[in-house]
This record gives C-alpha cells, structure tokens and sequence, in this order.
C-alpha cells in the first residue's frame, strides 16, 4: 500500500498526501495511523493535518521552503515504527428519534424507495458505521456503511435551517447536524446529544476511527435524554471497538 | 475595555486563528487581510498574533473607558475620534471616554482596529478569533466590553505614518499555484481561467467568495478530502468559489487552484462586483 502513495504541494504551506481514491477501511486505518506518527514527531513547522477519506493534509505554520525536503521528512516519519500504538476506538450509542416529527423526509424516502418507515428505520440503525473523519461543521462526523437501500439523493434546494441533532441521508451518506445549519440532506430523525460542546476539553466525543450505533428511541425517551444532556448528566453508552 | 457603540454590518475580532482542531472540523478563521492586521499590530510594537477587530464596510462606533494607542490599517472608512478624522496606518493617541467612529468608504472592504496590547478577549481552541458556535458571540454586538490593556504607557513615541502600497488595494491579479485537481482541467479550461477576468458575484463572506462568470467542466466531483483558506473551487455547474478563512476544512469539489497568502489579503479588500484575475 506504502507505494500507492502520492504527495502534491498544495499551495505554499501545505502538503497533501494521496491514497487511492476510495472509501475503505483499510486505507482509512493507514492515514489515521500516519496523522498519530506526525502527532509525536516533534516538528514545529507543523501546525495541523487534516483528514479525508483517502488524504491526508499537513499545514505548515509558514512557507514550506524546500518542498522535496519536507516530503523526505514526511516519508521518514511515514516508514517509522508507531511507538504510541495504535488509539483505541469506541463503538458510540446514539440515541435517535425517528418519530414523524423529527423525521420530516421518511414519508418522501418510503415513498419513493418502496420501504415501509419502519423498515427504514431498521436498516438505518442495524448496523454501526465507521467515522473517518470529522469536517464540514465543527463535530460533522463522515460515516461510512449506509445500507446501499437508502441511499437518497440531496435535495435540490437546500433548507436554510437544519436544527442542531438532526440525523439526515445525503446521497450515499448519513449524517447528523452538530449545530443549526443551511442543509440539502433528507432528514429522517434526530439526536438529543451534542456532537460538538466547546466547554468540554475534548470538543468531540467521538474521533476519527470510531464507530456510531444509532438506537431508535420515541419521543417521550428523547426528552428525557435531551433534559438529561443539558444538565450534564447523560453519560454516552460506549464500548471498546478493538482488541 | 472597548465599548461597541454601534455594531456594523459584521465586525469581528480575528488573530491569526486556530490551528490544532481541524480533527474536530474546526475551521482555522483568523484575520482574512493578514498584511494589512500586521501593519497595524507592527505600527504598535504588538505581537503579530494580537487580537484585532475587522470591520467590513464602516458604520460602527466605539468608546474607550481607558486611554490608549491605537492603529487602523487596512481600508479607509473614514476614521474618527470624537467627529476629528485620523489617519490610517499610524499610531493615534486616544483618550478615556473617546468616540471612535467610521463612516464613509474610500477604498478597501476590510479595516483592522489594533489596540496597544492586543484586544484580550476571551480564548477559545487557542485562539480569539470569532466563530460561531466557538466563540460566545460570532459578531461584535451593540454594548459588548472588549478588555484591553489598561492605560498603557507609550515608551516609542512615533509620529511617522507607515506608507502603504497601493497595488494592495487596487491589483486585480491574483497569484496562484496549481491545486491538487488543476490536471483535471483541459487546455480550453486552463487558457479560460488564466485569459478571463472574472467578477465577484453577491455572495461573499469570511467563508468564501464566489465568482460570476462559469467554467463549463465535467470534472467529477472528488471522495472529500482537504480545503484551505485561499483553495479555488469548481463546482459541476461552473461556478468557481475562492475559499477564504472561514472555510470549512473539507470539500468535495475539484480544488484547481490555490492562492498564495499574498493574494489572499489582496482578495480580501476586494468586495461584490470588482474583477480579478488569475495567474500562475
């Protein structure tokens, strides 16, 4: 795999790394590896790297200087041993409710897929979904394993607000909203948590390399829960992923 | 502290951003003319990371509750204190209860406040600078006290004001270099984006600036992967985005371009309907 790998410039401060371009977990675990490596390697220039399904971007603090040098630098630090270890991941349980309240679009997709909501609602929340990386909005997870049966296409014209927790399909993708946005997606449901809580250390509870578990719950157990994560007592159901 | 009279349009408080949070998808944001921000931080011995206020457009009003120094830089919105003009890019004495105001625009789109110090408002992810959702407010608001450094004392006294180059504020050529998609693109496509003069449509914020005139392509759309501050989009109807430091940190359309820092800043003084042109 180590060969496929391609570096461009992008821009005078960045380096963008490249694997071949496809959704999969293999790849995924390669670049999530790669980003921890840098993390520990002392290196000033570096201010951030940013993730993508198969990219990797280092951001450096100023101009890059000698472009191949820095590349050198990178494919060191790529072919070294991971002293850290690999992060452990977590599988999050995400309580949704898909009630027809929240769920405003389910009708729109049983109509049009042939799936009674219920089973929508099934297959949505079967099984977990991988996160491979967090961007768009501050705590917009990307989730990669919807059912091949829900993929929906955007809307055509987006709605100007999309309330904060809502759980949407766009495209081939599934998604919840960390905050109130402008939005294409069908919405389907919608969460209690909070995706993105800038008083906490750790902003995102849930990181690149995780997985997400939504479980169907009604209205009645969403108030509950939402009471509860305002007042900070809902503790988020998780387990340990790997080995 | 800085009391906001009068709020403006969509003033903000920017340093040079956040980086460190881009695993939380937080965007990096930061002042979008840093040329013009270090003017006025450097004109005041301040660190070039200090906190300053971006006005966009003039129409705002601020009384100090302490005396200090300021610096404005950037474009002129006619800057007074107590109803007398001063000028931009040099250091301006300023009183206790003193009315700074701005008003009319004579060139520019962006204007930086720098105070002696810097502004010392709240740190959120390491950084000042406004974003909804980080910060508690994501635009200055009429009555909020910004802390600054109380009654500094001014051991440079400089009465020189520093002379700025126009080509800041009146080239139209933006440099680049070629984006991670820019292949893609075939030679009808790149002799367009470079032989163009392309105009800056309506919407444009502190995200991005989208442009009028289209590219017809059939570049497929990319896995989402990276976007920066100064990334040129092509989306699959034409329409080309110049991302600016708002942006989010992924994307999924074509990046055929990428500005140079330089040209970024020189974007930034520029606003809805004023032409720009590309180069390598």
């Amino acid at each position: 795999m180590g060969n496929k790998i391609k570096y461009k410039p992008f821009g005078d401060r960045a380096i963008l790394i490249e694997w071949e371009s496809k959704i999969c977990a293999s790849i995924s675990d390669v670049i999530l590896e790669f980003q921890q490596k840098i993390g520990a390697f002392e290196n000033r220039k570096i201010a951030d790297t940013i993730v993508g399904y198969a990219s990797l971007t280092i951001i450096y603090r100023t101009r890059i200087i000698d472009y191949l040098k820095e590349v050198a630098v990178l494919k060191k630090i790529d072919a070294s041993k991971n002293i850290i270890g690999k992060k452990s991941s977590f599988t999050w349980e995400i309580p949704v409710c898909y009630d027809l309240e929240f769920g405003i679009d389910l009708q729109e997709i049983s109509k049009v897929t042939n799936l009674e909501i219920p089973e929508i609602i099934k297959l949505h929340s079967q099984n977990p979904y991988r996160v491979y990386f967090i961007g768009f909005l501050p705590g917009f997870l990307y989730l990669g394993g919807l059912n091949k049966q829900l993929f929906f296409d955007r809307k055509s014209n987006p709605r100007l607000n999309v309330a904060q927790g809502t759980v949407a399909i766009g495209g081939e993708q599934t998604g919840i909203y960390p905050s109130e946005s402008a939005g294409g997606w069908n919405i389907i449901g919608k969460t209690p948590l909070v995706f993105f809580n800038i008083d906490e250390d750790i902003p995102c509870f849930a990181k690149a390399g995780d997985f997400i578990k939504f479980i169907s719950i009604d209205k009645e157990e969403f108030f509950k829960i939402k009471k509860e994560v305002k007042q900070g007592a809902y503790q988020i159901f998780k387990t340990l992923t790997n080995d | 502290m800085i009391k906001v009279l009068k709020p403006g349009f969509f003033n903000t408080i920017q340093d040079k951003g956040r980086f460190g949070f881009a695993s939380f998808g937080v965007p990096i944001s930061g002042v979008m003319d840093s040329y013009s921000a270090d003017i006025s931080n450097s004109i005041l011995n301040n660190s070039l990371d200090a906190a300053v206020i971006e006005i966009i457009f003039g129409n705002c009003e601020f009384q100090f509750s302490c005396a200090t120094f300021i610096c404005i830089s950037g474009g002129d919105f006619s800057p007074r204190i107590n109803q007398k003009s001063i000028k931009l890019n040099k250091k301006i004495s300023v009183s206790k209860h003193d009315i700074l105001s701005f008003g009319k625009i004579n060139f520019g789109a962006r204007s930086y406040l720098a105070v002696l110090g810097g502004l010392q408002s709240e740190k959120k992810l390491k950084s000042r600078s406004f974003y909804k959702g980080i910060t508690k407010n994501f635009a200055l608001i009429k009555g909020l006290e910004i802390p600054i450094q109380e009654n500094s004392i001014d051991v440079l006294i400089s009465n020189a004001s520093v002379k700025i180059d126009d080509l800041h504020f009146n080239a139209t050529d933006l440099t680049c270099t070629k984006g991670p998609e820019f292949e893609l693109l075939n030679t009808q496509q790149h002799t367009l984006l470079f032989e163009s003069s392309f105009s800056i449509s309506k919407d444009v914020s502190r995200m991005g600036y989208r442009l009028n005139e289209l590219i017809e392509n059939d570049v497929p759309t990319l896995l989402t992967s990276s976007v920066l501050p100064g990334t040129v989009q092509l989306t699959p109807s034409g329409t080309l985005i110049i991302l600016t430091r708002d942006c989010q940190v992924t994307g999924g359309y074509p990046r055929i371009l990428q500005l140079s820092e330089k040209a970024i800043n020189i974007l930034s003084q520029k606003t809805a309907g004023q032409k720009i042109e590309f180069s390598i």
